[in-house]
């Protein structure tokens, strides 16, 4: 096959595999799928005795739950607000007015998550 | 870790995220050949990359982690094929899925050669078809597949090679 040919068959190769848009309700599952991180760590906290507290053996879980409910939680504020940043520079009047919607938003989003907790 | 440092380490995964979730997904789609085991396998990607990331970043030395992502996701997918592979079903592999990734504009165009070369690549080895996917669909580079692939840059330019004319074959007599 000559060169020509064969750049046209490089260029049928990316036809044939073209890129694959992710689905949008794949954006939501894998923000729920880290909020349910955050829950499960909760959840694990809450169903905690304080009596338990007393043998040194169970002093690990706790703190790992702690640190997973943290990690995963700043992880989906910043996801929500990324998401919501388009909007937020369309609605805005200058830069200044996009950084104080942005910030907003942060807080309004760990309330959010605050509350769910 | 400071806060602070973890703050920044969570706006950098979700940059990662929304710059390569695409990426992701359309590796994982041209793997396993349909929506529903490809976003499975998206989702496994990112929780898994997101549990390591710090990790990840640290021994990256400041090179792209696109490689690193697709590994995961290639090290998911084959653990997928074991687990199907132990409980026979369809295959996951099926190119009439594949197919129907395409347009009636595809097709209307005359576009046998397409549907050639979408039949063609379920008959390479696993390897190639994988090298395959991350150069024309993710556009990676040599360096990039060889990154995700465990290969040295020459390995990789002469699996691509292979790939690309073993396809042609395929192709030319089918």
């Amino acid at each position: 096959m000559n060169e020509m040919a064969h750049s046209d068959f490089e260029a049928m190769l990316h036809r044939a595999l073209a890129p694959v848009d992710p689905p949008e309700r794949l954006k939501t599952r894998l923000e729920s799928t880290l909020q349910e991180i955050t829950d499960a760590a909760v959840d694990e906290l809450e169903s905690w005795e304080l009596s338990a507290m007393r043998d040194p053996r169970n002093w690990v879980r706790p703190v790992v739950a702690t640190a997973a409910g943290a990690t995963a939680g700043t992880a989906l504020v910043i996801l929500r607000v990324r998401a919501q940043q388009k909007k937020r520079k369309a609605a805005s009047s200058s830069p200044l007015d996009l950084a104080d919607r942005t910030v907003k938003a942060v807080v309004g989003e760990a309330r959010k998550l605050a509350r769910r907790d | 870790m400071e806060p602070k440092d973890k703050a920044r380490s969570d706006r950098e995964f979700s940059e990662l995220y929304s710059s390569h979730l695409r990426d992701v997904y359309s590796y994982a789609y041209y793997r396993v050949g349909n929506h529903h085991d490809a976003e499975d396998l998206t989702e496994q990607t990112f929780l898994q990359a997101y549990r390591h990331f710090e990790r990840a970043q640290a021994e990256s030395h400041g090179r792209p982690l696109r490689p690193w992502l697709i590994r995961i996701a290639h090290n998911l997918a084959a653990n997928l094929y074991r687990d199907r592979a132990r409980r026979p079903q369809t295959p996951i592999d099926d190119t009439t899925v594949l197919s129907a990734l395409h347009t009636t504009e595809d097709l209307v165009e005359g576009r046998d050669e397409l549907a050639r070369i979408i039949a063609g690549i379920k008959h390479l080895p696993e390897e190639r078809r994988e090298a395959l996917i991350m150069r024309f669909a993710l556009g990676m580079d040599n360096r990039e597949i060889a990154r995700a692939m465990g290969k040295t840059d020459g390995a990789t330019k002469v699996l691509l090679h292979r790939a690309i004319k073993q396809l042609e074959e395929i192709v030319t007599t089918s």
